[in-house]
Order: C-alpha cells, then sequence, then structure tokens
C-alpha cells in the first residue's frame, strides 16, 4: 500500500486480543444504540443473535457454512494486501467462480471423487484469471485497482446475470426465473455432520488457510510478495519483481473468491440466481482485516462473520430488527478495528513515537 | 432531431451527480484524500434526500437533511483517517458496508415499503425563458435549478483551486504536508474542512439521483457512481474543467445505454448495461498517465 502508515505494531498476545476485542464491543454498543433509536430493543435482537448463530448443533452447522465463502474471500483480500494490492474485487472474482463451477458442475458428467476437484479447480481457475486482469491492467497502464476491481465488480455482476437469463437458463423447471441448471449430484458438496447442513467446504476453507500460511512464511515466492508489499523499492534493490508478485498475488486472490463462490454453491445454493452471491466479496474484507491478515486471525473474524450472518434471520424474526442492520455491525467492526489508536491505552501516558522516516513521502 | 433532444437530456441528467460528487472530491483529493466512502455518502445522500423531501414536502428541505446527514458521515471518515490516522481506504469500505445497511434498514421504517411507492417533492425543472424555447438544444435550459449550480459552479471552483489563498493551502497540503505545516499551514484543519465539503457534495449528488433522475429510493441505487465520481476525478486530472469533461463522457455512456436498451437493438440489456462500468475501466487505462496524483495522497499526517 502507497505510503504505510505507522502502526500500532507490537507483536504482544495481550494487544493482539485487546484490540478487536474492544472494537468488536464497542460496534455491538454502538449498533445497540442504533436499534434502540429505531425503536427495537437490542437485547432481544442480540440474544436472537446468538440463540440463531449458536443456540443449537444445527445453528452451529449454518454459522460455520457461512463462515467458509467469507473466510475464503478474506483470504482473497488478504494475500493482495500482504503484496500491496488492494483487491476490492471479490464481489465480482466470486461471481466468476461460481459461474465456472456451474459450467463444470452441470455440463461435465463424471463421478463424484473426481468431480468435485475439476468444478472447483474450474473456479479457482475463473476466479484467479478474472483477479489478474486488474492486476495487468495496473502493471501495464498504472491504473489504481481501487478503481479497477470495483469496476470488474459490475462487470461480473451483469455478465452472470446475462448467463442465467441466456446461454446457461435452467429451461427444464419450468420457472421463468432466471437461473441456472442445479449443480449435478456428482458435483454438490458432501454433508459432514447428521442433523445439520454443515458441508465439505468447511475442508476447502481450513486447506486454503493452511496453504496461505505456508505459502507466506515458508516459501521464497511468499517471502517476496511481502517484502515487496511492505516496502516496494526495497524489494526492487533486492531484485525481486514487484509486477511479477502484483500478479501472483492477484492471482492467488482470485482464486481463493473463486473457491469461495464455489464453496457456497456447491455446498448451499446448488444453483446461480440473481443477486444471490452479493455482498461475499466485502465481508471478505471485513474478515481480512478484523484478522490482521493472518490465517488464524482470518478463521477466527469468519466465524465471527458467520454467526452474525447464521443469526441475523432469527433476530429479525424475535425483535424485527432487519437483517441488513448486520452490514451495519460489519462496517463498525471495520471502523473500529483500523482506527484502533481510538483504544491505544498507552497514548493516554506515553507520547507518540516519531516516525518521520516513514511518513515523507 | 427527436432522439437529439432526449439524448441530451439524459445526458445532464446522468452528468450532473457526477459532476457535483466530483466537484467536492477535487478539493479532498487535491488535499491528499482518497475517499472510496464517496459511494456510502452518496447512498445516504439518495435515501435522506427522499426522506427529508417526504417528511417536509419540500426538495429544498430534503437537499438539506440529505446534506447535513451525509456532513456527519465525512465528520466520521475524517476523524478516523485524520485524528486516529486510519487507513483511508479502509474505512471508505467500511463507510460504505455500513451505509449500506443503514439505508436499507432507514428506508424500510420511514417509507413502509410494503404498501406503493410514497410521493414526494422532486427538483422539478426550471425553464430559462427564451433559452429552452430553442430547437434541440433548448432541453439544456429546461433542467431544475441543482443543474444549473453544478455546472456554473465549476469556474467557481476553478478559481478557488487556482488562483485563491485557500485553493493553494489545499494543493499543498496534498503535495507535501511536511512543508505546508512549516509555512503554518494547519493541514489537519485543511484536510478536515475538505472532507466536511466533499461529504456535503456527495449528499447533494445523491439527493439528485433520487429526487432528479428518479423521485423514489430504492436499495442499493447509486450502484457505482460513487466509484465512478473518483475515477472522475482521475480522469479530469484532478481539475475542476476537466472533471466536467470527464463526466460529460461517463454521462454520455450512461445515456447512451439508455438510448441502446430502448432502441431494442438486439444486444442483452445486462451487456448494455456494463457500457459505463466499461468505459470507466477503459478511461482509467487509457489516461490515466497524464493525470498525476498528488504526492501525499492516503498518507496520514503527524505533526512533529
Amino acid at each position: 500500500m502507497k505510503g504505510r502508515q505507522p502502526q500500532l505494531q507490537s507483536g504482544r498476545l495481550f494487544d493482539k486480543v485487546y484490540f478487536p476485542a474492544m472494537s468488536i464491543c464497542a460496534s455491538f454498543l454502538i449498533a445497540g444504540i442504533v436499534f434502540a433509536l429505531l425503536g427495537f430493543d437490542p437485547v432481544t435482537a442480540f440474544g436472537g443473535l446468538l440463540s440463531g448463530s449458536l443456540g443449537s448443533l444445527s445453528a452451529w452447522g449454518e454459522t460455520l457454512n457461512k463462515a467458509v465463502p467469507v473466510a475464503l474471500t478474506g483470504l482473497s483480500y488478504a494475500i493482495a494486501q500482504r503484496c500491496g494490492v488492494v483487491n476490492l474485487g471479490a464481489e465480482g472474482q466470486v461471481y466468476i467462480g461460481a459461474l465456472c463451477a456451474v459450467l463444470a458442475g452441470t455440463e461435465l458428467e463424471m463421478p463424484a471423487p473426481l468431480h468435485i476437484p475439476v468444478t472447483l479447480l474450474a473456479a479457482f481457475l475463473g476466479g484467479a484469471l478474472f483477479g489478474t486482469l486488474p492486476a495487468v491492467m495496473k502493471n501495464r497502464f498504472g491504473a489504481s485497482e481501487l478503481i479497477t476491481t470495483i469496476m470488474f465488480n459490475y462487470v461480473a455482476l451483469y455478465f452472470v446475470h446475462y448467463m442465467i437469463a441466456g446461454p446457461i437458463k435452467d429451461l427444464d423447471s419450468g420457472s421463468n426465473f432466471a437461473q441456472s441448471k442445479q449443480m449435478l449430484e456428482s458435483a454438490q458438496l458432501p454433508r459432514l455432520l447428521a442433523g445439520t447442513r454443515l458441508h465439505a467446504g468447511l475442508i476447502v476453507a481450513a486447506a486454503a488457510l493452511v496453504f496461505y500460511q505456508f505459502f507466506l512464511f515458508h516459501t521464497t515466492r511468499g517471502y517476496e510478495m511481502r517484502v515487496i508489499g511492505l516496502n516496494r523499492t526495497t524489494g526492487e534493490c533486492a531484485g525481486m519483481n514487484p509486477r511479477t508478485n502484483t500478479l501472483l498475488s492477484m492471482f492467488l486472490a482470485g482464486g481463493f473468491a473463486g473457491l469461495g463462490g464455489a464453496c457456497e454453491l456447491m455446498g448451499v445454493q446448488l444453483r446461480i440466481m440473481e443477486n444471490a452471491f452479493n455482498g461475499f466479496g466485502f465481508d471478505g474484507v471485513a474478515v481480512a482485516l478484523l484478522g490482521g491478515n493472518a490465517a488464524g486471525g482470518i478463521a477466527l473474524s469468519s466465524l465471527l462473520f458467520g454467526a452474525l450472518k447464521s443469526g441475523a434471520t432469527k433476530m429479525q424474526m424475535r425483535s424485527g430488527v432487519p437483517t441488513a442492520t448486520i452490514y451495519m455491525l460489519q462496517g463498525l467492526i471495520i471502523l473500529f478495528v483500523v482506527g484502533k489508536r481510538l483504544f491505544d491505552y498507552r497514548r493516554l501516558h506515553k507520547k507518540p513515537r516519531r516516525h518521520p522516516a516513514k511518513e515523507d513521502v | 432531431m427527436e432522439n437529439l433532444t432526449s439524448f441530451l437530456s439524459s445526458l445532464i441528467r446522468m452528468s450532473t451527480p457526477l459532476l457535483i460528487a466530483g466537484l467536492g472530491l477535487v478539493f479532498s483529493a487535491n488535499a491528499g484524500i482518497v475517499n472510496i466512502g464517496t459511494e456510502g455518502f452518496m447512498l445516504l445522500g439518495a435515501l435522506m434526500g427522499c426522506a427529508g423531501s417526504y417528511w417536509t414536502g419540500s426538495a429544498l428541505c430534503g437537499a438539506l437533511i440529505a446534506m447535513a446527514a451525509t456532513m456527519v458521515f465525512s465528520a466520521v471518515f475524517a476523524f478516523f483517517t485524520l485524528n486516529m490516522r486510519a487507513d483511508q481506504t479502509v474505512v471508505g469500505a467500511a463507510i460504505n458496508i455500513f451505509a449500506s445497511g443503514l439505508t436499507i434498514t432507514l428506508n424500510r421504517i420511514i417509507f413502509d415499503t410494503t404498501g406503493g411507492v410514497p410521493v414526494i417533492a422532486t427538483y422539478g425543472p426550471m425553464p430559462i425563458p427564451g433559452l429552452s424555447s430553442l430547437p434541440a438544444v433548448g432541453v439544456l435550459f429546461n433542467q431544475s435549478v441543482v443543474c444549473y449550480l453544478a455546472f456554473l459552479a465549476v469556474p467557481v471552483v476553478w478559481y478557488i483551486m487556482k488562483k485563491t489563498h485557500v485553493g493553494l493551502e489545499v494543493r499543498s497540503v496534498g503535495e507535501n504536508p511536511r512543508a505546508s505545516d512549516t509555512l503554518g499551514i494547519n493541514v489537519l484543519r485543511t484536510r478536515w474542512w475538505t472532507i466536511l465539503l466533499q461529504g456535503l457534495l456527495s449528499g447533494l449528488a445523491g439527493s439528485y439521483m433520487s429526487m432528479g433522475q428518479l423521485s423514489f429510493f430504492t436499495e442499493g441505487m447509486v450502484s457505482g457512481k460513487g466509484y465512478m465520481a473518483l475515477a472522475v476525478v482521475v480522469l479530469g486530472c484532478y481539475s475542476p474543467v476537466g472533471v466536467l469533461g470527464a463526466s460529460l463522457i461517463f454521462g454520455a455512456g450512461m445515456a447512451l445505454q439508455y438510448r441502446l436498451q430502448a432502441a431494442n437493438t438486439g444486444v442483452p440489456y445486462q451487456i448494455i448495461t456494463m457500457l459505463p462500468y466499461v468505459i470507466t475501466l477503459v478511461a482509467v487505462c487509457g489516461f490515466i498517465r497524464k493525470s498525476r496524483s498528488p504526492a501525499a495522497t492516503g498518507v496520514a499526517y503527524t505533526k512533529e
């Protein structure tokens, strides 16, 4: 990222828990006040949220299911961010991944042990290639990925809408809705636990988290990416190619997001409908930020976001608070995570350390 | 002739929100701020404009309420990015997510969406006598007050940015905050007011989308126009005149999109809907080299 700011980066475990915990508390506090102002009962609302997300075995299954795609889109944002690229395009990469998965999962016929990996691979490659487009534009033309990734979101969304209304529309079901065919049995992710809808996407997400950690911290390429993300000039002086690394980081970012779309499709939705995958990309941004772009952090924060999503329906049933308020909570959490200086107790009795070299451009 | 008239009319209506938001961004972008939260500001402005107009029965009050609401949001943005020195992009993204949730919730509470679309006061056209009856181009002089103000503001903003001390301060803060500080310019205060002004104008732009282009609010209606306003500023080389040109290009893309949809060309409408976004992509790639962002863009300033 251009112009890194002095950050409160002490490696102390206490801080790693303290700041996210404070952010979450502050967010719930403010959201509770907003609920009360709008005429709802915050206690009932948060009670419904809790019981809908963690109150029973099947609720746990839903929470984990909802955590899977956002963990993957979180990785998508995180791996780009580690290389100094801001990927706000996971939204579109999810759609393209899901589209490729639908093509592989409805047009090909093969036994499940082969079909599932092939479908996942198709989604990965689709998302990854789509993700490299903004990277190419950045390398070749200097186009800011902030704008291009967001514009590609809309291009992907409308392209998928076109596909499901035309070329790959499900003509057999007799319904007039724009939707794709249903995934073949052999391309659906199996259930993991009886009595819940928990599906094998959990394994995919876990594998991706392990891969992320291994790749960044135990391979040369991952090291190069981190160096370039921290200081592009240093990387260049050491003979690393920032363009290649930008390209690769966006390739992987798109691939993670594509997998996120595929897991949601193959485990939950089973077909693409209009706007069915909206929001996963930006949820991922929140998850990555809350998790500090670290594998463990992303795993935990995706659980939190999964819980928010799965509990939202019950919250609406019990207290009338619309499910859309979950987005307010998410926005607040991000705001307080990046604005953590607000909770910096050390600031109260210590002068801020100076980082003149870092701030001069 | 009929086609030209309706094209010009939709060109003006499509360009206006980009122009208003873009002019606001000229201030903050020159001061070194990247605010992708503009999307959320516009969304909130669109809703609060409608709500204000619904409550008071006056479009002017709607506009004032919209601007007041977005100024509160921009104060939050300014506080977190300037005082807490949080990353601008991330705070902007957070504001967008928050705004999408807030507007959906408020929309359902205020307008009781189970019923029909409520009737609200909108920015009605104000024909300019004489000019508005000209053939073909007369439609340009039969627009709402907000449109006229937006286009008239271009030379004003140009004058402020290029010829006054205030404009010089804004630009120097964006180029080199440390040097500006040394010269006695209050960096934080300058950035604070540019962000507040930008929020105010984004709110007006959003309210124009719901009360000028349409006469109601729909969920997620801004759909990327805030991001396009950012692209307009980059494409317009951070100058108000450039912003005017760029918003006309983008507006033409959107007007063309509606013309093509109406013309029944056989191209699926989803593909045509992509047009403004594709134009943005091409524009950002093709012209960005000539456009140079202020040196201190995106960097928080810490006073020594």
